[in-house]
């Protein structure tokens, strides 16, 4: 889903470092990435790539000690830099946030309604009243049957799935533009994430929001996403429409990511899974180098002395950084199909 | 005793922890030199099985028996000898590593349990073959768990869990704290101990991908019970119970195409509570397909090959509705 209009969010050059005692380490790198009106983008990648913290500094969710530079504009607005006090007013409203683990989110000692009226009282003024009568409508619109008692009761009585669905309709109580979900069924049984995922893209229907889904799980990716963001240790290495990116990966790293993952029809007896030799690189800033190069098979001298830029391959929508980027290399899932 | 007892034989196994029904009658066999895999949600009672047969935890009723070996209330003084036949390997390798211990010293454990007093160039002489089998180096004996990354962690792990030779590897979810690129490693790594060894093996898990590319044979459970078993084949290509196909139509398919053409079974958030299960059929809250029996009478076992399936809308020869293809309006949203 490419839209010609500019998009809500504008994420450039975005780079954010931590210092510790031992050097300042680099966990994002110039990052940039558009989102668009209504469109769902799937960021994948590994634990230590980067991807959380990408999503934090969106708001400016991430601690004091973090250096963040470059540009992130939701609807032209720079949020990189802005004061605290008109970060908080899109904080909630216009950029709204789900977290891997719901219960963690949600405060025990409070009812459902109590909670979600919380956000409608402070961004929209509401009454107590008024907000807890939105609080059902929400609970329904995200699927929670027998809303009008489930207001009542504390997130310890609703199950995981439950739970989920109670953090997307405080999300999007105010109609937020874009709703940045990290992780969300990670946590989750298969059955629920399908409900899950469901939501999300009913709620991108129906409002009209925009979604960041951040995710290491392939599956969830082809489900939902319309667009892929592939990071690998703290850089944006590979974006695409999704079925282009299943079809026709060009960045080595992700080609090797979706030939890793077990495919309906594969077994032991007659396959092998390709492995990733090596290890996530430790983050530190390799200007001068493809971070993949010491796991990629057709790495040589020029991988490890220049940083391929993140260039169009096979049309401008398709980005890949990589200097021998894939020609053809069909994954299992195509070879599957055949 | 048969000259040749299964690997595991589970049965009727019953695990109450106070009021909570975990595991509610199971009965599972695993011959020798097959993997069985374990799937269910959360709080199904699939590590509870797998903890019952290592006799981490001492079942309320049936009999676990391991290598023709009833070892279902043994001391632990008695079990001792039977150790060896079977060990796990866990989830989070970071957790189930003692800190302070050195790899050599974790790898060489079981062999101290079992009585063998032995010197520590033995144990290294020992210890350094199992470490190669399972890809690493022998240097690594010197090294603590913190030195290692997740995927050396779990190859520790393993590298422990074979070292007695078991008949039996209980694997529970050994991959889910992976990444995806170290999870096929790992995958790869017990596909091919599995072959060349021929131990039994329980893998418990939520991955079905993992299941389809590891398994000879799935059984399914739910809230306690298991609901189908079967071979991988038919399992995969003809599942017979609703919950089943609601699993595997709910798991996602890492190929976009494919993936938007299927209609995945939304079966509800809400597992019934093990304190308190539903009457007759298990799964008939959530079942786009339950009908009045299925309230009064528990569905029997229904024989479908070498497996079975506990539905009421089972026939006789194996076949039955199927949930993924059940009219959308009437499935729960």
């Amino acid at each position: 889903m490419t839209t010609a209009s500019a998009p809500v969010l504008e994420i450039r050059d975005l780079s954010v470092s931590f210092p510790t005692e031992t050097g300042t380490v680099s966990a994002v790198d110039g990052v940039s990435l558009d989102l668009a009106a209504g469109e769902i983008v799937g960021m994948v990648g590994e634990s230590g790539c980067g991807k959380s913290v990408t999503a934090m500094s969106i708001a400016g969710l991430l601690p004091g000690s973090a250096r963040v530079t470059g540009s992130v504009r939701l609807d032209g607005t720079q949020l990189v830099g802005a004061r605290e006090s008109a970060l908080r007013r899109v904080r909630g409203r216009e950029i709204a946030y789900i977290f891997q683990e719901p219960m963690t989110s949600l405060n025990p000692v409070l009812t459902v309604g109590r909670q979600i009226g919380e956000v409608l009282q402070v961004h929209e003024r509401m009454s107590r009243r008024a907000a807890r009568a939105r609080a059902v409508e929400l609970l329904t619109l995200v699927g929670i049957p027998s809303a009008a008692q489930r207001v009542d009761g504390y997130p310890h009585q609703l199950s995981g799935g439950m739970r989920q669905r109670v953090m997307i309709a405080m999300a999007v109580a105010c109609g937020p533009k874009v709703l940045v979900a990290d992780e969300p069924t990670t946590a989750l049984d298969v059955t629920v994430q399908a409900g899950i995922l469901h939501v999300l893209r009913d709620l991108r229907d129906r409002l009209g929001t925009s979604v960041l889904i951040i995710t290491h799980d392939l599956g969830v990716i082809a489900d939902i996403a319309d667009r892929v963001v592939v990071m690998y240790a703290g850089r944006v290495v590979e974006q695409a429409p999704v079925d282009d990116l299943f079809a026709h990966p060009r960045h080595r790293y992700t080609a090797g990511l979706l030939s890793a993952s077990p495919q309906p029809g594969r077994h032991a007896g007659t396959d092998r899974l390709t492995e990733i030799p090596g290890l996530v690189p430790v983050l530190a800033s390799q200007p001068d180098a493809c971070t993949f190069a010491d796991r990629c098979p057709a790495a040589d001298e020029r991988c490890r002395t220049a940083a391929p830029p993140l260039e169009g391959i096979g049309g401008a929508d398709h980005v890949a950084a990589c200097w021998y980027p894939c020609t053809t290399a069909p994954t299992a899932a195509q070879e599957a199909n055949r | 005793m048969t000259p040749q007892p299964n690997a595991l034989e589970i049965a009727d196994l019953v695990m109450h922890f106070g009021p909570v029904r975990a595991v509610d009658g199971v009965s599972l066999t695993i011959p020798r030199g097959r993997v069985t895999a374990l799937v269910g949600e959360s709080g199904s009672g699939k590590s509870t099985v797998g903890r019952c047969v290592v006799r981490l935890v001492e079942p309320t009723a049936g009999t676990v028996r391991i290598a023709g070996t009833d070892v279902t209330h043994l001391s632990r003084r008695r079990l001792r000898p039977h150790r060896g036949a079977v060990s796990i390997v866990f989830q989070d390798p970071a957790a189930s590593l003692d800190p302070r211990m050195l790899v050599g010293e974790i790898v060489a454990e079981p062999l101290r349990l079992a009585g063998k007093r032995i010197s520590r160039r033995d144990r290294d002489a020992r210890v350094a073959p199992q470490l190669e089998r399972v890809g690493l180096r022998a240097e690594v004996a010197r090294r603590y768990p913190h030195e290692l990354s997740g995927g050396q962690r779990q190859r520790v792990s393993i590298a422990r869990a074979l070292i007695s030779e078991p008949m039996l590897l209980i694997a529970d979810e050994p991959t889910s704290a992976l990444d995806v690129s170290v999870q096929a490693s790992v995958l790869n790594l017990l596909a091919d101990l599995q072959r060349d060894i021929g131990f039994a093996c329980l893998f418990i898990t939520h991955d079905l991908s993992a299941v389809e590319y590891l398994a000879d044979d799935i059984a399914v459970m739910y809230l306690g019970q298991l609901v189908e078993t079967g071979s991988r084949e038919r399992i995969f290509a003809r599942p017979a119970h609703p919950y089943t196909q609601a699993l595997l139509s709910a798991a996602p398919v890492a190929d976009p195409v494919r993936q938007r053409h299927r209609q995945p079974v939304l079966l509800g958030d809400d597992l019934p509570s093990a304190l308190d299960p539903p009457s007759g059929c298990r799964f008939r809250t959530r079942c786009p397909l339950a009908f009045d029996r299925c309230a009064t009478e528990v569905p029997a076992q229904t024989a479908i090959g070498d497996g079975m399936a506990a539905c009421h809308l089972v026939r006789p020869d194996g076949t039955g509705p199927d949930v993924r293809t059940a009219d959308p309006s009437e499935v729960l949203s």
